[in-house]
């Protein structure tokens, strides 16, 4: 029969380091439904055994407060899984027995995995094993996850309590005080008498709950049996009255209080004994001292994070470069072997650019993970939160943020897709919300090019000047929608900051190749397939209907026109060699392909993204702009940098290089519809309107799809009304 | 012997709580991270902007910002 683990434990007591030396590279990640808290399995054989192990979130308590812990506690009610296996970090011990004091009051089986026993040791902490274990009448066994170390015994022993707890658990009682002690055996009995949630729940564990007045277990008492739960609520709100009266406390407080006691009480009875003075500055104490200095902390925070910016960001250049090439490669072959048509035209823009545009950004995603995670598994990352927390809490925001707004572009040039999905390391569901959706705000590398064009066009002459103006002005509206979205749809108290600084540690290699692949791959996995999707429908927009006979037959006329005003001996070398040397034959092709790109101009215009362009044009005229920059602004949505390209149709230029635009940008500037306050209002828009589609499947898939299209609307919105105040005061004053 | 909140704690100064005074989500988080009465706790420091400050409770560090500080009531030596 197959074995079911669950681990659990605290945060940073090393349960993830556990689960990769059981499982190694046999596991798997999947997400519980409606929300974002990842889900990890592995398996693996141990004496010809089949053991499934599933790594629950990390958990301080196992109230219903967090998503994690909500996770966490109904994995253990719904799954019952054969034995539970509780990390409990060796050097702190007090704190990490609190969540095993309830999972003894679930009365699930456990088997206690007391890790990081070296540092433990090294810190002059000596912990008896056996009088703990007999203490709490479960098996303790020493481990450090990091080596190997203890893993035999822990599986023998994890095996050999799930063999003999199958029948009726014993669960843990202990005493509350006198108040609390007194009320609950009303409670329990009146739980069991009426059999009330007794299948899912041991009748004295839904008692407390009733005490700490649990929210979820309050909420599925009321569905089960509405008069037991008024009874029940009845009796603990008597009893809150008078706790409150008499102590000036919440019963929740006097059961935490206790729990409390009650490990103290236990380590007193010889359990752990210090070699030295518990004030001892240890290795992470004397690195806090310089990394989180008043002074040196935040110089060396911001070498840090731009180190991590250069790291994704130029190391990931080559193997993006190798991609390109290949698809490219990809691209031309088909180019060769297929005829020409819509399939060729498909598979070309949608299906190669669409599969490229996907796997162009595993670089960067790879490389921005390791490099996160090596900050997270360090430590570091919490400290980082603890030096910005001031700023971004001003936002409504958490310290934590600030690593996606960074990553999205915050230095020009990031990337909102990593960006996005590094709001992970954000615990605090609000303000992770929040920053979700205002990473898209920041210049990636994707405007970039558009910026350097209208830039380059219209302020030709202070280009790094506007560059810096308008990455700070991403910073502003970024911020400055976060502290709006928090005070609107997101309005809400902060999340508790309460949080731990981890001591410092080496990461370990495996769990730094793990935690980037898993994530990468993710990403490949979630977002492909939409990307993919979206990417053909995008093509279509562009190419469908088409021109009809008569538009198509003026073109050849045109051509055929052309070709007969100039000799037959020009025709022929035109034909004949791909670079043409004499007047007559280069200024022909010339002219063929003005009219080549006035047909490709027609297409586009006469498409369905076309139509919808020009249909627009009536109001994004208040913005200053027309059917071709509304085209280009629909293409964007397939990937910013696309706005540069269809301009560039649009404007009957053919193709534009987009790392040389400055004939697409001499364009503009002699157009008529064009001037300074049109550039600066589509750059504004530009900036700010819906992120590409790549960006809102991942919002999607980090949240819901109800955000992401909140997204779209919300940034399009604001960048409509911002851009529209930018071209009717700009024009007013006759600033163009 | 002095009781002062959390907030007003000095760097490097230790003391014992006596009481934890806010209720709900924050009441919580802070007792099952361990902040009960009767524990010890010292500072650490504080953030460069001052906010949050980052305290030493059994035997590991938490960091919590100044208005979540101000609930919590430690009796202090004068001697410090």
């Amino acid at each position: 029969m197959q074995l079911k683990i669950a681990l659990a434990g605290n945060p940073n007591a090393g349960k993830t380091t556990l689960f990769n030396q059981l499982t190694g590279a046999r596991q798997h990640v999947g997400n519980y439904p409606g929300i974002t808290v990842d889900h990890k399995e592995g398996c693996l054989l141990h004496k010809n055994k089949k053991i499934t192990i599933t790594d629950l979130p990390g958990t301080y308590s196992m109230t219903a407060y967090s998503a994690e812990e909500l996770v966490a506690r109904d994995y253990l009610v719904n799954e019952k899984p054969d034995v539970v296996i509780d990390i409990v970090d060796s050097s702190n011990l007090e704190r990490n027995l609190y969540l095993t004091i309830q999972f003894l009051e679930l009365g699930v089986p456990l088997v206690i995995a007391l890790n990081m026993i070296d540092v433990a040791k090294d810190r002059g902490i000596e912990i008896k094993v056996e009088k703990l274990s007999q203490l709490l009448g479960v098996p303790v066994i020493p481990i450090i996850a990091r080596s190997g170390f203890g893993e035999k015994d822990l599986l023998e022993a994890a095996i050999d309590t799930a063999s003999t707890s199958n029948n009726g658990n014993t669960t843990l009682d202990i005493s509350y005080g006198k108040d609390l002690d007194s009320a609950l055996p009303e409670l329990i009995s009146l739980i069991s008498e009426n059999n009330f949630m007794t299948d899912t729940y041991p009748a004295r564990y839904t008692a407390i709950k009733y005490l700490e007045n649990d929210e979820q277990i309050l909420k599925k008492g009321r569905q089960n049996n509405t008069e037991i739960a008024s009874r029940l609520e009845e009796i603990v709100d008597k009893l809150a009255d008078h706790t409150r009266k008499t102590l000036d406390v919440y019963p929740e407080a006097i059961i935490a209080d206790q729990r409390y006691g009650y490990i103290k009480s236990i380590i007193r009875q010889g359990v752990e004994t210090h070699r030295f003075d518990t004030d001892r500055l240890y290795t992470s104490d004397k690195i806090d001292k310089v990394l989180t200095n008043r002074l040196v902390g935040p110089i060396i925070m911001l070498l840090i994070i731009f180190g991590l910016y250069q790291f994704t960001f130029s190391w990931s250049e080559l193997p993006i470069t190798w991609l390109e090439s290949f698809f490219g490669w990809l691209g031309g072959i088909v180019e060769n072997t297929l005829p020409d048509g819509l399939l060729k035209s498909m598979i070309i823009s949608g299906v190669i650019d669409g599969v490229g545009g996907i796997l162009g950004f595993v670089p960067l995603i790879m490389f921005m993970f390791f490099g996160i995670a090596i900050l997270e598994d360090s430590g570091y990352l919490a400290r980082v939160a603890f030096m910005m927390d001031r700023v971004f809490r001003m936002f409504g925001l958490h310290g934590s943020s600030v690593m996606p707004f960074i990553v999205s572009g915050g230095i020009a040039g990031g990337c909102a897709v990593p960006g996005v999905m590094a709001t992970r390391t954000l615990r605090s569901p609000k303000e992770r919300m929040a920053t979700l959706l205002t990473v898209p705000f920041m210049n990636c590398g994707a405007k970039v090019p558009v910026l350097a064009l209208l830039i380059g066009a219209f302020f030709a002459e202070s280009k790094a000047l506007y560059m810096f103006l308008f990455t700070m002005l991403a910073w502003v509206v970024a911020l400055l929608a976060a502290k709006l979205l928090r005070t609107t749809v997101l309005r809400g108290d902060p999340t508790p900051f309460v949080m731990e600084l981890p001591p410092y540690r080496f990461p370990t290699i495996r769990g730094l190749l793990i935690h980037t692949w898993e994530r990468t791959y993710q990403y490949i996995k979630k977002a492909g397939t939409v990307i993919l999707g979206i990417s053909i429908l995008l093509w279509a927009l562009m190419t469908f209907p088409g021109l009809d006979n008569e538009q198509k037959g003026f073109f050849k006329q045109q051509r055929q026109e052309t070709i007969s005003s100039f000799s037959q001996e020009t025709v022929k070398e035109l034909d004949l060699k791909s670079k043409p040397s004499s007047e007559e034959a280069i200024a022909l092709a010339k002219k063929l392909n003005t009219i080549d790109n006035a047909e490709t101009e027609a297409a586009l215009r006469y498409s369905i993204a076309g139509r919808v362009g020009r249909s627009m044009e009536s109001i994004t005229r208040f913005a200053g702009f027309d059917w071709r920059t509304n085209i280009a602004l629909i293409g964007g949505f397939a990937a910013k940098e696309v706005i540069v390209s269809t301009l560039g149709t649009a404007y009957s230029m053919g193709e534009v290089n987009t790392e040389e635009p400055e004939s697409l940008g001499e364009r503009l500037k002699n157009d008529s519809n064009w001037n300074r306050v049109v550039a600066v209002s589509a750059l504004v828009f530009i900036m700010f309107y819906a992120p590409c589609f790549i960006t809102v499947v991942c919002i999607a898939k980090e949240s819901s799809w109800k955000w992401a299209f909140f997204s779209i609307g919300f940034n399009t919105f604001f960048a409509f009304l911002a851009a529209v105040a930018i071209y009717q005061i700009g024009m007013f004053f006759q600033l163009g | 012997m002095q009781t002062v909140v959390l907030r007003n704690m000095k760097k490097n100064q230790s003391g014992i709580i006596k009481a934890v005074s806010v209720g709900g989500v924050l009441g919580r988080r802070l007792r099952e991270m361990g902040l009960t009465p009767g524990t010890e706790i010292s500072v650490c420091g504080r953030a460069p902007l001052k906010d949050p400050v980052a305290i030493r409770v059994l035997n590991s560090i938490l960091t919590l910002r100044n208005n979540e500080a101000e609930h919590i009531h430690v009796l202090i030596n004068n001697n410090q």
